[in-house]
């Protein structure tokens, strides 16, 4: 099975959001990195991207054959999606511990385990 | 029930979840066992019924999926069902003990990545073998919502990769609490009224404890329902008012589940079982006694708020202390507890020990926000008769 490893930061401090980033202590700011780099490094992962913040998005619809483009959506940070990554695995269970391991999932964040689409 | 409808209740969890480890798909699972099912209806009664009748129900249900695949042809990707073809025999092979695997239906349906509502469904429509009927009944929801409700379960299952199995060793104590917290939710569902529903709580819950004889938890869940539905005669007077458990007849307790109840705490309490569902059981156990001995119940209830860190356990380790040194006691015990201001029971005690305190004016006011709060007319009528009693 496939899954796409949704990340949303919530209230998770991340180097995108510099005031709370510098409150957390820097052996913490360590472990976040190699937390993340050792989930890379998970056979079955395939490495992960990080998103910018919300408010860079820009959002693109086709009418008519006109392509309209407009700023936003200015969803807030708390619900974004920051990030993802795909994870192949034998069951849910092995999905939900890996999950269980992104830093965001314990520093006020959570993770969106979904199964990829099989074609 | 007649005994073909027993017999059904009794092989239709052993059989699906025989048909769903070899098939890999609870909703192919589910048709083969019921046509194997309405097969044997139709055959036994003519030719007899077969030595083995699991098995045969078990094979027959197989044949019949695969050759409901065949006609669908949409094998491709599902290696477990070519598997399962090429070692098809179309002959009854009767003798073969089929595997149970109950224990890995019951963790995959009470798998914490389905609702509560759902596991507790699934649960009762697979293990239990109730109708998707019966099911809505039970849970006063419409049959449609409830036949969405299990369709929805079963493909999340299989959409999201659900294993079929007993968790492995690091999983197990969170996933067991997940099962027996389903299983006594049937139970508690039944415990008020539905009977049905209770005794279907305690034939899962002797399963699993048949299933898993070194689990402590699962033991004590038994011995617990078991001490618990052994007083449903007592707790209602003949003309359907409450009883409470300090005025209950305790000849009217069913005396075999209490010894059976008693016999699975035993067991629990010798596997050094202290979890939740075992101190709970054995508080039950206590409550059967008479007279009982109130020190010792408040000393377990001590133990249990420890474990569950929850107020409601602590209004009642409370009330337990009011028993034993007193209503004094009790009360600042209460007084203390956060959190539980809309929670009837508190002010229903908290009223009682105001009362043998003889401050009758603030018990009436416990009294009258205790009604406010309370929706079953039974105990309206309880708390309102209480009320009345206050000495003036």
């Amino acid at each position: 099975m496939k899954y796409a490893m949704l990340i949303h930061q919530g209230d998770t401090p991340t180097p995108l959001r510099p005031e709370l980033w510098a409150e957390v202590p820097a052996d913490e700011q360590a472990q976040i990195a190699a937390d993340y780099q050792a989930i890379n490094q998970t056979p079955g992962v395939q490495p992960g991207i990080g998103l910018q913040l919300p408010e860079t998005s820009t959002t693109v619809r086709v009418e008519d054959g006109r392509t309209l483009t407009t700023d936003g959506p200015f969803v807030e940070t708390k619900e974004a999606l920051g990030g993802f990554f795909i994870y192949e695995a034998d069951d849910l269970d092995a999905a939900i511990e890996l999950a269980a391991r992104v830093p965001a999932a314990r520093l006020g964040g959570w993770v969106e385990v979904r199964p990829i689409q099989e074609w | 029930m007649t005994n073909a409808a027993e017999a059904f209740r009794e092989e239709w969890g052993r059989v699906l979840a025989a048909l769903i480890g070899i098939l890999g798909d609870f909703e192919l699972a589910e048709e083969a066992a019921q046509e194997a099912f309405a097969t044997a209806a139709e055959r036994w009664p003519r030719e007899g019924v077969p030595s083995n009748p699991a098995n045969w129900l078990v094979t027959t249900g197989r044949n019949r999926a695969i050759d409901t695949l065949r006609r669908r042809r949409t094998l491709e990707a599902k290696t477990r069902l070519l598997e399962a073809e090429a070692e098809e025999t179309t002959e009854m092979d009767e003798d073969r003990a089929i595997p149970d695997e109950r224990l890995e239906l019951l963790f995959t349906c009470c798998h914490p990545a389905l609702s509560t509502e759902a596991q507790v469904a699934l649960t009762l429509r697979t293990l239990g073998g109730l109708s998707t009927g019966e099911i809505a009944r039970s849970f006063l929801v419409g049959e449609p919502t409830m036949a969405q409700r299990l369709v929805r379960a079963k493909a999340k299952i299989k959409a999201a990769g659900i294993p079929f199995r007993v968790p492995p060793d690091h999983l197990l104590p969170d996933r067991l609490a997940a099962v027996t917290a389903t299983i006594y939710l049937i139970f508690n569902e039944g415990y008020g009224g539905r009977g049905e529903l209770a005794a279907e709580a305690i034939r899962l819950g002797g399963a699993l404890a048949e299933l898993m004889p070194d689990e402590p938890e699962a033991q004590g869940l038994l011995a617990l329902m078991l001490l618990l539905e052994a007083r449903r005669a007592a707790r209602r007077s003949p003309d359907g008012e409450i009883v409470l458990l300090a005025d209950q007849d305790r000849e009217l307790y069913d005396a075999a589940a209490v010894a059976s109840g008693r016999a699975a705490l035993d067991r629990a309490l010798a596997l050094r079982g202290r979890g939740p569902y075992v101190v709970q059981a054995a508080i039950a156990s206590l409550h059967a006694e008479e007279p009982r001995d109130w020190e010792q119940i408040a000393a377990l209830y001590a133990e249990l708020a420890r474990l569950t860190d929850s107020p409601v356990v602590e209004l009642n380790q409370a009330v337990a202390i009011g028993e034993a040194t007193g209503p004094a006691s009790g009360l600042a015990l209460i007084e203390r507890i956060d959190g539980l201001d809309s929670y009837r029971y508190l002010h229903s005690a908290r009223g009682e020990l105001l009362a043998r305190l003889g401050r009758t004016e603030e018990a009436r006011v416990a009294f009258a926000r205790a009604l406010e709060l309370i929706d079953d007319e039974a105990e309206h009528r309880l708390i309102a008769r209480k009320l009345r009693d206050l000495s003036p």
